[in-house]
C-alpha cells in the first residue's frame, strides 16, 4: 500500500476537457470516494492512476515516484471496471488467478490457491469457481471482478462503481465486507460511485468532481455539513437539498441569491404556512413534498405521521446554506 | 437456447430435415462421383450409362502413383509367382512398373505451398489487423481499402508483371516464391476478416491484462488470441482453400521443382488413352487435406461465421 498524489493532472479527449489541473493526495490506507455525474472525469481519474492513460500534463505519484512513463503493470494497481471485464474465455477459477500467475507476481501455485479460497468465500462465489464467466448472472460476474482485485496486494485498488450491479442485500453485505477488509489490511482505495450511501459509509474522503475539476475535497461530513457550492451540496442527501430563492424567507442575509435547505435544515411546526402536496411512506421515514409560495420542497418527517396532502404545515429554515447567483456558498467560507 | 416464438411443428422439421437432406445429397453427388470414379477400371469409367454399381478396383491409384511401360513379350512370356500385388495388376493390362510417379512430390509440394502460405497470411494478417484494430494507424482507413483494393481484380490480370517479376527475381519454380505469391494474395482477405473479429472484442479485456501485471504483447497473446481463435481458425481455412485450389498461376509459374497438384492431375489423363479412374483417384487425394484440415477446424468455423451473432 502506498500514498498516491495526482498533481494538476490535466487531460483532454479532442476538446472535452475530462480533468482541469486535478490535485489530491489520497494518503495511505485512506477510501477516497469520487462523486460527479457522468462525464464529471471519476474514471478518467482512475485510469490516470492505473496508467492506461497518460495525462496530458501534470503528475501521478505512487508511493513518492513519478509514474511517467510506467506501464499499468510497472505501478501495481488493481482496478474493478465498471464493466466487469471478466475474461470470456477462462472459468471464474482461471479469471481470479489472472493476476496471481503474471509475471509482475508469479505467484506460487499454494498461495494462489489460499488467496482464492478466502477471497470466494469472502464474495460468496465458491460453488461456482469452475464456471465459465459467460454462464454468470451479472451480480456475480461483479463479484467475481471484485475477487480478481482482492486477490492482489496492490499499492492501490482502483474501484469503478463495483457494487452497481449488485441487489440491494447484497450490495449492503458487500459494502461492509469491502469496508472492514480497508479497515483491517490498510488498503487504499480510490472509488467511483453514484451511491450516497456507499460514499457516507466507506469514504474517509470524498472528492466531488464537476467537469473535470475536483470542486472539494475533505471528509464525508465535512462535504454533507459544509459543502462550498450547489453542486457540491447536490451529491450528497436523500432526498436531495432543496435550492429556493433566498428572499422567500425572512432573514436571509443582503447578498445571498439562493438558499439550500436540507431535510434536517427544515424545521416543520413553526414560521410560515405551506401545502402538503403528497406524502410517501417509505417505512423508515416519511417524504413529505410540500408547495411554499409556488416553490416546491421535499422534507422528511415522523414515519408515523398523520398528515395528508392538502393539510398545512408550518416551516422555518433551520442553519440553512446560503448561495450567490453563481452557487457558490454565500457566507461562512469567503469573503 | 432457443430464440423462435414457437416451436416448429413436427412437420415443419420433417420439411425442414427432407430440404436440408435433399441438397446436400445435390452438393455432394460431384464429390462421390469423383470418389467412385477413382474406384472403377477404365470402361466402367466411361460406361453409359454410367454404372452405379461396379467392380471396385484400385487400379486407378496404382496408374496413379506410378509410371509404365508395356510389358515386352519375354517377359510377358515368363511370369514370375513373387510379383507384388501391384504390378500384377498392371501386367493383366500388359504393362509394367517401370518406376514411382511424380504424383506424391507434386501432392506434397501443395501440402508445403498451401499450409505455408495459410501460415503466413495468418501470422502477418492477424498482426496487421491487430495493429488496424487496437492502434492509431495514420489513414488507417485508406490503407484497408488499398489492401482490399487487390482483390479487385482477379489476380491473374496482373499475371504478366508477376512473371516478369518472378522471373527477374529468380523466383520461378520455386517453393518460396509461391508461398510469397500465395502469401501476398491472402493477405488482403486475413487482414480484413481477422480485423472484423478483434474489432469485436472489447479493448476492455486486454486493459484488465494490463493492470492484472501483463505487457501489452502479453496481454495480446493470453486474452485477444484465444477470443479470436475461432476468426482465426474460419480465416485460415478460407486461405488454405485458396492456396490449394489455385490453379492459373501454378500453371504459370511452376514447372519442374515446384510444380502443385492442381497444374499436375490433369497430365495424369496420359497420352495414349483417357486414365479417368486415375485422374480421379488424384482429385479424391488431393481433396483430403482440404478436407480433414476443415473438419479439424469445424467448430471453430462455425462459431466463426455466427461470431457477430452470438456475442453479447
Amino acid at each position: 500500500m502506498a500514498e498516491v498524489v495526482l498533481e494538476n493532472v490535466t487531460k483532454s479527449f479532442g476538446d472535452t476537457v475530462a480533468l482541469d489541473r486535478v490535485s489530491m493526495t489520497i494518503e495511505d490506507g485512506s477510501f477516497v470516494v469520487l462523486l460527479g455525474p457522468t462525464g464529471a472525469g471519476k474514471t478518467t481519474a482512475l485510469r490516470m492512476v492505473s496508467g492506461l492513460d497518460t495525462p496530458d500534463s501534470g503528475d501521478v505519484l505512487i508511493g513518492g515516484r513519478s509514474m511517467k512513463g510506467l506501464m499499468p503493470a510497472q505501478r501495481n494497481v488493481a482496478m474493478v471496471f465498471q464493466q466487469y471485464s471478466l475474461y470470456p474465455h477462462l472459468t471464474v477459477r482461471q479469471n481470479l488467478e489472472f493476476p496471481l500467475k503474471s509475471p509482475l507476481l508469479n505467484t506460487l501455485q499454494a498461495d494462489i490457491d489460499r488467496k482464492i479460497n478466502s477471497v470466494s468465500e469472502i464474495l460468496q462465489i465458491k460453488q461456482k469457481l469452475d464456471n465459465k464467466t459467460t454462464a454468470l448472472s451479472g451480480g456475480e460476474m461483479q463479484r467475481v471482478a471484485i475477487g480478481r482485485a482482492l486477490v492482489r496486494d496492490p499499492s492501490i485498488y482502483l474501484m469503478d462503481e463495483p457494487l452497481s450491479s449488485l441487489d440491494a442485500k447484497l450490495r449492503a453485505d458487500l459494502r461492509i465486507e469491502l469496508k472492514s477488509i480497508q479497515a483491517n489490511s490498510g488498503a487504499t482505495l480510490l472509488y467511483v460511485t453514484h451511491d450516497q450511501i456507499e460514499a457516507m459509509t466507506m469514504a474517509t474522503h470524498v472528492g466531488v468532481l464537476d467537469n473535470g475539476r475536483l470542486v472539494q475535497f475533505g471528509s464525508p461530513r465535512e462535504i454533507y455539513e459544509d459543502p462550498v457550492s450547489i453542486y457540491a451540496a447536490s451529491r450528497l442527501g436523500q432526498p436531495r437539498i432543496n435550492i429556493l430563492p433566498a428572499d422567500v424567507f425572512e432573514g436571509s442575509p443582503a447578498g445571498a441569491k439562493l438558499i439550500g435547505l436540507r431535510p434536517e435544515q427544515i424545521a416543520q411546526g413553526e414560521g410560515e404556512e405551506s401545502f402538503v402536496t403528497r406524502v410517501e411512506h417509505l417505512g423508515d421515514q416519511t417524504r413529505l413534498h410540500l408547495s411554499f409560495k409556488n416553490h416546491d420542497l421535499i422534507t422528511v418527517t415522523d414515519a408515523h405521521t398523520e398528515l395528508k396532502s392538502g393539510d398545512i404545515v408550518k416551516i422555518k429554515p433551520d442553519k440553512p446554506f446560503y448561495f450567490d447567483a453563481s452557487g457558490d456558498r454565500f457566507s461562512g467560507r469567503e469573503k | 437456447m432457443s430464440f423462435s416464438v414457437t416451436e416448429a411443428s413436427s412437420r415443419q422439421k420433417w420439411f425442414a430435415g427432407i430440404l436440408v437432406v435433399g441438397y446436400a445429397l445435390i452438393t455432394m453427388l460431384p464429390l462421390v462421383w469423383i470418389i467412385a470414379t477413382g474406384f472403377k477400371s477404365s470402361p466402367d469409367a466411361i460406361a453409359y450409362p454410367p454404372k452405379i454399381v461396379f467392380e471396385p478396383t484400385v487400379e486407378g491409384y496404382v496408374n496413379l502413383f506410378t509410371t509404365q511401360t508395356r510389358l515386352s513379350s519375354e517377359a510377358a512370356a515368363t511370369p514370375d509367382q513373387d510379383l507384388p500385388w501391384y504390378e500384377s495388376l498392371v501386367r493383366e493390362k500388359g504393362m509394367t512398373i517401370v518406376g514411382p510417379s511424380r504424383f506424391s512430390e507434386r501432392f506434397f509440394n501443395s501440402v508445403i505451398i498451401g499450409f505455408g502460405s495459410t501460415f503466413f497470411a495468418i501470422v502477418l494478417g492477424t498482426a496487421a489487423a491487430y495493429a488496424f484494430s487496437r492502434f492509431k494507424v495514420p489513414l488507417k482507413d485508406d490503407l484497408l481499402f488499398f489492401i482490399l483494393s487487390t482483390r479487385m481484380m482477379p489476380p491473374i490480370a496482373v499475371a504478366i508483371p508477376i512473371f516478369l517479376m518472378f522471373r527477374y527475381l529468380g523466383l520461378n519454380d520455386t517453393h518460396a516464391g509461391m508461398i510469397l505469391l500465395y502469401t501476398a494474395v491472402n493477405l488482403s482477405l486475413s487482414v480484413w476478416l481477422i480485423n472484423g473479429f478483434i474489432d469485436e472484442i472489447p479493448v476492455e479485456y486486454e486493459e484488465a491484462a494490463l493492470i492484472d501485471g501483463y505487457t501489452r504483447f502479453q496481454a495480446f497473446y493470453k486474452v485477444v488470441l484465444p477470443q479470436a481463435a475461432t476468426g482465426i481458425a474460419s480465416t485460415a481455412i478460407f486461405c488454405l482453400i485458396f492456396a490449394w485450389n489455385e490453379y492459373a498461376f501454378a500453371v504459370l509459374l511452376t514447372s519442374g521443382t515446384a510444380q502443385t497438384a492442381p497444374p499436375f492431375i490433369p497430365t495424369i489423363i496420359g497420352v495414349g488413352g483417357q486414365d479417368w479412374p486415375a485422374v480421379a483417384a488424384g482429385a479424391t487425394l488431393f481433396l483430403l487435406p482440404v478436407m480433414v484440415f476443415t473438419i479439424l477446424l469445424r467448430k471453430h468455423l462455425l462459431r466463426g461465421i455466427t461470431f457477430g451473432a452470438v456475442r453479447k
